[in-house]
Order: C-alpha cells, then sequence, then structure tokens
C-alpha cells in the first residue's frame, strides 16, 4: 500500500472488511467448532446414556430445557463476540500496520470508523444473529437426535460442525446478496 | 402431598400376602411342557382379573417391530394395585420396549394400554406428561443427570413440578428420599463419583421424589454385584411397602425376582409365555421356564 501511496486507506480498508465479513464469518466458524461442536457431543451423550429419556419421563420437555435454552443462547451471544471480534481485529490492524509506519491509535481509529456506513454494520450485525441460530440449532438437533451408542456422539459432534460451517457460508453469501440489493 | 406413615421396615423375604394381593385372580395355567408360539398367545380374558378391582396397568395385544424385526408380538397383561410384577426373558424378548410403551419412550404398532384408567392412544402431550407424573421410571443406568450434583439430580423434578413447594420444603424431601435410599451424605457429589449401586439408589430417589403411584423399574440389579443387587431388591420392597407403589420390574436376576415379585410373566418372543408365582413358576416341568429357575 505503502507504494502505492495508499496507506491512509488502509484503516478503512481494515475495518470494511472486518466489520463486514472477517469479524462475523471468523467468529461463528469458530463458534461451530467450539459450541456446536460442544453441544452436539453433549446432547448425543445425553441421548445415549437416556438423560434426555429420564427429562422425557419426568414429564420435563427436554426439548424446553435443552434446545431452547441453548439455542438462545447462540443467538444472543454470537452477535456480541462478533463484535467484540472486530474490535479485537482492528487493534490487531493497528499493531501490524505500525510496524512499518507509526500512527497513533486515535487516528487510526478515527480513520477507520469514518470509513464505515450504516450499510455496513447493520447487515453485518444482524447476519451474527442467524448465525448464532443455526449454530445452535444444528448443534441441538444433530446430538438430540444422535442414535445409541458411543460412536453416535462422535457423529453428533462431527456432523455439528460441518452442517453449522456450511449453513454460515450459506446464510453470509445470502446476507452479501440481499446487502447488494439495498 | 401425599405421605404414608408406614414405618420402615429391613425386607429380606418376599412380601406376605396382603389382604389386598390375597384377593388377586388366579394365575393364568402355565402352558404346555412343548407349547408353539401362538397356543401361548393369551386370551385376552384370561389376563382381566377376577376380582371386581379394576387393575392400574392393562395392555391388550400390544405390538411392536423395528423393521422387520417382530419384538412384541401382541402382549396381554394387567398389574394390580400394589402389585409388584416381575417380568422374565431372554434378552431381546422385548421386556425393555414393554415398558418404555408404557411411558411413550417407545410407541407401539398396535394395541391397547390403559394405566390409572387412561387410554394412552386418547391422551394428548400434557395430558401424557400428567400421567408421567404419576409413572416413575428407573433406567437401567439410572440415567443421572451427569452435570449435576446429586442433590441437584433430585431437585431438578421439583424444580419444574413443584413450582409452589418452599426451598425448606424441598430440602427437607431432598434429604428424606436420600435417607430413605441410605445416601444422605453423597448429595454434593457429582453421579461420575458414585458407584453403579449407588447410581441406582440416586436414580430410584429421583424417580419417588415426585411420590409416583406406579414404579416401572428397568433391570435394577443388572451390572451389581450380588450383595449390592440385594440392596436394591430390597430397596424395592421397602419402597413398595412404605409409599404403596404398583410396580413392573423387568430383570434377568431370579434373586431380584424371587424377593420382589408378587406375580411374575416370562415372555418369549415376544409374547407372554407363562405367569404365575414364583413358587408357582420354579415347579414348572417346562424346559423354557425351567431355564430360568436353574441357577
Amino acid at each position: 500500500m505503502a507504494a502505492f501511496g495508499a496507506i491512509s486507506l488502509i484503516p478503512g480498508m481494515i475495518s470494511v472488511s472486518v466489520v463486514r465479513e472477517i469479524g462475523p464469518v471468523i467468529t461463528a466458524i469458530i463458534c461451530c467448532g467450539k459450541v456446536g461442536s460442544r453441544m452436539g457431543a453433549e446432547l448425543g451423550s445425553m441421548r445415549v446414556s437416556e438423560q434426555i429419556d429420564a427429562m422425557e419421563v419426568s414429564a420435563i420437555n427436554p426439548f424446553h430445557y435443552l434446545v431452547v435454552s441453548r439455542t438462545l443462547a447462540t443467538t444472543l451471544m454470537v452477535p456480541l463476540l462478533a463484535i467484540l471480534a472486530d474490535g479485537i481485529a482492528l487493534f490487531g490492524g493497528y499493531l501490524a500496520m505500525n510496524i512499518h509506519d507509526s500512527s497513533s491509535l486515535r487516528h487510526f481509529f478515527v480513520a477507520a470508523i469514518a470509513h464505515l456506513e450504516f450499510i455496513d454494520i447493520f447487515p453485518a450485525v444482524i447476519k451474527t444473529f442467524f448465525f448464532g441460530y443455526v449454530i445452535g440449532i444444528i448443534g441441538c438437533y444433530k446430538g438430540y437426535h444422535a442414535r445409541r451408542g458411543t460412536e453416535s456422539v462422535g457423529i453428533a459432534a462431527n456432523s455439528a460442525v460441518v452442517a453449522s460451517s456450511l449453513a454460515v457460508f450459506i446464510i453470509d453469501m445470502l446476507a452479501a446478496q440481499i446487502t447488494d440489493l439495498l | 402431598m401425599k405421605k404414608e406413615m408406614i414405618e420402615d421396615e429391613e425386607i429380606t423375604e418376599p412380601e406376605p400376602e396382603t389382604g389386598e394381593q390375597a384377593s388377586e385372580p388366579e394365575p393364568a395355567p402355565l402352558p404346555d411342557p412343548v407349547p408353539t408360539s401362538d397356543t401361548n398367545v393369551q386370551p385376552q380374558d384370561e389376563s382381566v382379573p377376577v376380582t371386581g378391582e379394576k387393575p392400574v396397568i392393562t395392555i391388550r395385544g400390544l405390538t411392536k417391530s423395528f423393521g422387520d424385526h417382530e419384538v412384541l408380538r401382541g402382549v396381554d397383561l394387567h398389574v394390580n394395585k400394589g402389585e409388584n410384577l416381575v417380568v422374565l426373558g431372554k434378552s431381546g424378548t422385548g421386556k425393555s420396549v414393554l415398558i418404555k410403551c408404557l411411558v411413550r419412550l417407545e410407541w407401539p404398532d398396535s394395541g391397547k394400554i390403559t394405566i390409572l384408567d387412561q387410554d394412552l392412544d386418547t391422551l394428548n402431550y400434557p395430558e401424557m406428561n400428567a400421567l408421567r407424573l404419576r409413572t416413575g421410571f428407573l433406567f437401567q443406568n439410572a440415567a443421572l443427570y451427569d452435570s449435576m450434583t446429586v442433590g441437584e439430580n433430585l431437585s431438578f423434578p421439583l424444580r419444574q413440578h413443584k413450582k409452589s413447594m418452599s426451598k425448606e420444603k424441598k430440602d427437607a424431601l431432598i434429604m428424606e428420599m436420600l435417607d430413605n435410599v441410605g445416601l444422605a451424605d453423597s448429595i454434593d457429589q457429582m453421579p461420575a463419583k458414585l458407584s453403579g449401586g449407588q447410581s441406582k439408589r440416586i436414580g430410584l430417589a429421583r424417580t419417588l421424589i415426585l411420590r409416583p403411584e406406579i414404579m416401572l423399574y428397568d433391570e435394577p440389579t443388572t451390572g451389581l454385584d450380588t450383595g449390592t443387587a440385594k440392596e436394591i431388591s430390597e430397596l424395592i420392597c421397602k419402597m413398595k411397602k412404605k409409599y404403596n407403589i404398583t410396580s413392573i420390574t423387568i430383570t434377568h436376576d431370579m434373586s431380584c425376582a424371587r424377593m420382589t415379585a408378587d406375580r411374575i410373566i416370562i415372555m418369549k418372543d415376544g409374547i407372554v409365555y407363562a405367569e404365575g408365582s414364583y413358587k408357582e413358576l420354579e415347579k414348572s416341568t417346562d424346559e423354557w421356564i425351567r431355564s430360568f429357575f436353574d441357577f
């Protein structure tokens, strides 16, 4: 960028790419691996060890207790994590920029935020709710419907990660198309 | 909350027949020495008690298949109030599937189940849950919630179903149940730290904390050493006497059957093959039936 005399564009380039795509998607993919797999394995293990059946025969709706709470948690928390990840990514961008060219933190963030528009922020935040929802619902679904047997716990965890990662990319693609229409 | 005032007693022998049990119907006749499966399907009339009292559980023509495999092929049975019916049978004869059909963990293909005068086919989800509250189920591996302590395992059903009960009453009830099973000092332990026998006891306490009228035991002594298995059998007798529970026990353990059974049915190939008291079946000359008692 220095060769093209475009150093001043770096903060804006970083902020737009991080806020629109990299922050939400990377956060969601990490959550697929960490949260989705955990939910798949945990509920799969509960299914295999008849804990879900035990809830059912105790007249406790396991879907409400296990699935709704987890899905709600991921739906609400993934956007917050994505915002946190955006902040950390921008700070990382500032550090990387400072290796070659000294710049104040304030100057970097003012330049970065100046390049952001409503259309960059709003759709990005909205899609993270959907990311969180699919991570929760797919992780829970795979675990909840695990077949009997220890092997099924691993399968549930694995397929939860694969399916939710795929769903994240599909939602991101749709979000990009819809954002272009706005 | 209903609370029986019967004192605890150590029970090591089969229960003597109470007046109620003495008026039970005569057991169905034992099958021929070399019966065929078709001739052993009990006619419906035979499984209806001859007393005027309505059975608590009635099953008629219950069938269940998994793919091509017919597990239950027309089971007829009844359980009277306060009675413990023990279901014996070799592995794969559909014993566990039978009791899972009673709480709708499995859905039968056909047949009619009536529990506490309610036809299961006519119940919607909330009604089925109301019935489940009156029916306890002890799983083979106890199925304790492994992310909760023993105390939390017991308080969980109370939190869900006894929301108006004060915390003090809940705590007292939990301690009473843990005392019943002799594990009051395990309240803060995690299920992973418990032995198999302790897990079964806690599972029993968790099930009984809602004071069910009916208990379904799925192989309560499987995987336990002889001494612990005997303790669990004694506990089943004790709880039955203390809370006047009607129960069905699935087991392979003949010691458990001898100690706990008021009546036994033996299943073979998805049907009720024989029925009677422990002593009656023990004297049978049928080779299949004898194979259970020659241990």
